[in-house]
């Protein structure tokens, strides 16, 4: 029962806006995250098929943001 | 990232007015005001035309694909994609044991994303179709921002239904017929560091059951001193787990540099680790320039070998070079050019994007078994089995596509 309490609180206390983190980085600073050079992958359509590469491949597959069907891998 | 991405479409269409940094800083203050009552923004309306070319290893495998995403009052976004494979293939794992072919794999795609408040919900299907395999997936994706739009969790899950098939002749087209079925389970943060750095951290696990090998492929093994061949067995199950690092930093002098390490590791046995480095730099206000390295390397599944001593060796038998130890590396370049007036007067942000990329594989464990096998005349073979150089390969693999807004 204490433990749920708690549990209830800490809910209630993720609730209250003005108890959040201050944003470190304000809007007016991320210009440069807003860059196009800041893209972490510049064309999805692109980047996906490049994936579809090193898994056709490679034995290693996932933690890459995509998903795929099928082989065309022989 | 959804305020991120806000800021950059709105930068973005301010890339080629040549007033970039002073309408954007007012873009980031205008959108600071409005992220406080909608972080998450859906992806933009967009039509992407892309011809994808991989040569290399006696494959080469290419072909069209169009993705089009269109919105609907800011809350759905609807996208659909057909892309094709075509596929001509004479590598070294046909030419050992069979002959080259040809063949072509279709898929379709299509998907939603609904918006609501600061979460983004993604549910999407993939249908690709080759004449001795179907595959069916689904997919269905959370996304919500946290902490003043500077933290983003994704979670997603996939699963995929797959039907493998044996082809042979026309009086028995279908010989053999079987699944295989997917499941993968993602995690994703994304978290602005500074006003320059960016990091991020994806983890997912994937399971997979059924028949897992592909049954037009064989091993090797010693038979009174000859080499004879049997079909590969596989275990009918196969899980793995991911995980991937990946930090972007912008330098002083506008351009980015971008660092990846991702490691893995599956119930075969098999270690993978790959580093990537990527280097961004924009030329003008209308050309991006990028250059990439990239290592990989993995060791052997445990059922693998590159020739078994004798025939049903072990319970589980493979030869497929992908599940044994190896090391690749790929160079890359690329280049975007934004056109400066769009061709037709309902698009924008029309950009032409070339990319090149080489690779090059090194196999520890397999062996170039072409070299072993007595040519047709009757002429004896260079090398014993088993004794042949390792074999190696390169590839060339290019995408060219141009993309529109509208």
């Amino acid at each position: 029962m204490r433990n749920l309490a708690a549990i209830v609180f800490f809910i209630n206390l993720c609730g209250c806006s003005h108890l959040q983190p201050e944003p470190w980085v304000k809007a007016y600073e991320r210009g440069h995250l807003a860059d196009p050079v800041m893209k972490l992958e510049r064309s999805a359509v692109a980047g996906k098929y490049m994936n579809h590469v090193y898994e056709a491949r490679e034995a290693a597959r996932g933690a890459d943001g995509s998903a795929g069907g099928g082989c065309g891998c022989n | 990232m959804a305020a991120i991405n806000s800021v950059k479409l709105y930068c973005g269409r301010l890339l080629g007015s040549g007033v970039f940094s002073i309408k954007c800083l007012t873009a980031g203050l205008i959108a600071f005001s409005a992220f406080s009552l909608q972080a998450a923004i859906l992806p933009e309306e967009s039509a992407d035309l892309l011809y994808h070319s991989y040569d290399g290893g006696g494959v080469t495998v290419n072909g069209p694909s169009v993705l089009v995403r269109k919105n609907f009052k800011d809350t759905a976004s609807v996208y659909a994609n057909y892309y094709t494979d075509m596929v001509s293939s004479a590598s070294i794992d046909v030419m050992t044991a069979g002959s080259k072919y040809s063949e072509q794999r279709t898929e379709y795609s299509t998907g939603v994303d609904y918006l609501n408040d600061t979460t983004i919900y993604s549910l999407g299907f993939t249908n690709s179709s080759e004449n001795d395999y179907e595959a069916n997936t689904i997919n269905f994706g959370i996304s919500q921002d946290f902490f003043g739009d500077l933290t983003t969790v994704t979670m997603g899950y996939t699963r995929g239904d797959d039907t493998v098939m044996l082809n042979g002749d026309e009086s028995d087209p279908v010989q053999f017929e079987a699944s295989q079925k997917h499941q993968r389970f993602s995690l994703g943060l994304s978290q602005v560091i500074t006003k320059n750095w960016l990091a991020t951290a994806n983890v997912e696990s994937v399971i997979d059951n059924g028949y897992l090998n592909n049954p037009y492929r064989s091993v090797r093994y010693l038979d009174d001193g000859k080499v004879s061949y049997q079909t590969e067995r596989y275990p009918q199950t196969h899980n793995s787990d991911a995980i991937a690092l990946r930090n972007i930093y912008y330098l002083p002098f506008r351009a980015s540099i971008k660092g990846e390490v991702k490691l893995f590791q599956d119930s075969w046995g098999v270690d993978a680790t790959t580093y990537e480095l990527k280097y961004v730099h924009p030329w003008k206000r209308t050309w991006i320039f990028e250059a990439k390295l990239r290592a990989y390397s993995q060791s052997q599944a445990d059922f693998y070998a590159d020739i078994f001593p004798h025939k049903d060796f072990q319970t589980f038998l493979a030869r497929d070079k992908e599940l044994s130890q190896f090391s690749s590396t790929n160079f890359g370049l690329g280049v975007t050019y934004k056109l400066p007036k769009p061709p037709l007067a309902f698009l924008n942000n029309c950009t032409v994007n070339f990319y090149w990329d080489a690779l090059q594989f090194k196999y520890d464990n397999f062996h170039n078994a072409l070299l072993s096998k007595a040519s047709n005349d009757g002429a004896e073979a260079p090398y014993k089995p088993g004794e042949e150089p390792l074999y190696h390969f390169n590839a060339n693999v290019i995408r060219l596509f141009f993309s529109a807004g509208y």
